[in-house]
């Protein structure tokens, strides 16, 4: 999944190293005021757990298996911001600690699957989560669609930096068919992934969840009388 | 419970590569592999030159070569794309091992070949040559911003802790009968995700306390 070195040419590297690095920079300043001083133990949690989510293999059949790539899942769960934070510190420690995706695509990488999967899924999140009723059931199938939607929006993104800096003479229109029939497979079981774990979040700690939050804070209190015989 | 010093690719070692100031190592890996990257991929001897490089310090550093050779399985699933390019690339064909083939997708996929392996040769030195703690150290020389440094450093510290409440929770599912190969254990797998979050934001909450009572003020020393 991660772009490994020389698949973009240099000048493109660079390029989605400095949208990265500014994206970073905004997400950085946005997620400490979604954390405050919390930020640096709650966000380097949240990124231990993206990277564990990501170990976990999901049988596909036929022997083969996909795993999460957490983009929609984490925005949902800690906000844009702060998911975009944490995809992008995973994917740093993966480049420098595990050899995963190029150490020169880094600034792709944090740009396709950190930037782009976390707020398209987010933006889709609240999209859909506007036309379903006002519960917290609905935060769900939101996350789900928008983590559907999120996975191809990567993949053509992916594609559309393929046409200007790829390194390899494929037709653009082959590549974009592939990529995208390929990766609305790779969304479909991100979708069941992410909505089966928010729901299971939802159900035991709504207040946790960050798309959920303002569904939480409008129950009020309500005192119910023992019942006495 | 005890985690074992360093991470999972980090091979023990005195050498001048592990005592080298790990600031150093990240600017030579980033600039090295720029170079390799803007490289044309006909220049031949060139990549045989990296190559020769990489290995001199996997040599200087005396880590085996077969630790970091075994370790490149990571480029798997990138080798099959490559190795598929030439069949769908387009321009002139030309014969191949009694194959038809693309003439510029082979020269495509040479240079994604060559430049990728190139760069997960030189990551796995870095890893395999770096304390986790001298990384980190190294970043915020190299001014990086502090917040994303205690970020990492919260991660790398927490990785294994998570990775192991993870597995202590497949495991107990596995003798409860679950057998996590076929598609219909999803929702349980969904459910033990959802679980960990929890618990690893409560941890992490917990930290901060514990943090603030240390006299935690968003700095760390």
């Amino acid at each position: 999944m991660h772009v490994p070195d020389g698949f973009l040419d240099a000048p493109t590297s660079i390029v989605t190293g400095v949208v990265a690095a500014g994206g970073v920079a905004v997400a950085l300043r946005k997620a400490r005021g979604e954390l405050d001083d919390r930020t640096a133990p709650m966000a380097g949690l949240v990124a231990a757990f993206i990277f564990a989510g990501q170990m976990i293999n999901f049988p596909v059949g036929a022997g083969t298996s996909g795993h999460l790539l957490g983009g929609a899942l984490a925005a949902v769960l800690v906000g844009p911001w702060t998911g975009a934070l944490c995809l992008s510190v995973v994917l740093l420690v993966q480049a420098l600690f595990m050899a995963d995706g190029g150490v020169t695509a880094l600034g792709t990488n944090i740009t396709l699957m950190g930037l782009v999967g976390c707020f398209a899924g987010y933006a889709v999140f609240r999209l859909v989560a506007a036309v379903l009723p006002r519960r917290t059931s609905s935060v769900a199938p939101a996350a789900a669609i928008g983590a559907l939607v999120s996975v191809p929006v990567a993949a053509s993104v992916f594609t559309l930096l393929f046409a200007i800096g790829g390194t390899a003479p494929v037709e653009i229109g082959a590549v974009l068919t592939a990529m995208l029939g390929w990766h609305t497979v790779i969304g479909v079981g991100e979708a069941v992934v992410t909505g089966l774990v928010v729901a299971s979040v939802v159900a035991a700690r709504p207040d946790l969840v960050h798309g959920a939050r303002h569904l939480v804070d409008t129950q009020e209190l309500e005192i119910r009388t023992a019942a006495t015989t | 419970m005890g985690a074992g010093h360093g991470h999972r690719l980090f091979f023990h070692g005195h050498s001048a590569v592990h005592r080298a100031p790990a600031h150093l190592k990240v600017l030579v890996l980033v600039g090295f592999m720029l170079t390799v990257v803007a490289t044309p991929r006909d220049w031949y001897p060139a990549f045989a030159g990296y190559l020769l490089a990489v290995v001199a310090v996997v040599l200087l550093a005396r880590v085996p070569l077969l630790y970091v050779v075994r370790r490149m399985v990571i480029e798997v699933p990138f080798v099959v794309f490559a190795v598929l390019v030439p069949f769908i690339a387009t321009g002139p064909r030309t014969d191949v091992l009694g194959l038809t083939v693309s003439e510029p997708g082979l020269l495509a996929a040479w240079g994604l070949l060559a430049k990728g392996t190139i760069g997960v040769m030189a990551s796995l030195t870095l890893a395999a040559t770096t304390e986790p703690t001298d990384v980190l150290v190294g970043l915020r020389r190299l001014r990086l911003p502090d917040l994303i440094v205690q970020i990492m450093g919260f991660m790398i510290r927490y990785l294994d802790v998570v990775t192991a409440d993870l597995g202590r929770m497949m495991v107990s599912m596995r003798s409860r009968g679950m057998n996590p190969r076929s598609p219909r254990s999803w929702p349980t797998l969904a459910r033990t995700l959802g679980a960990l979050f929890i618990r690893s934001y409560e941890r992490g909450e917990r930290v901060h306390l514990a943090m603030l009572s240390r006299g935690y003020t968003g700095q760390l020393p």
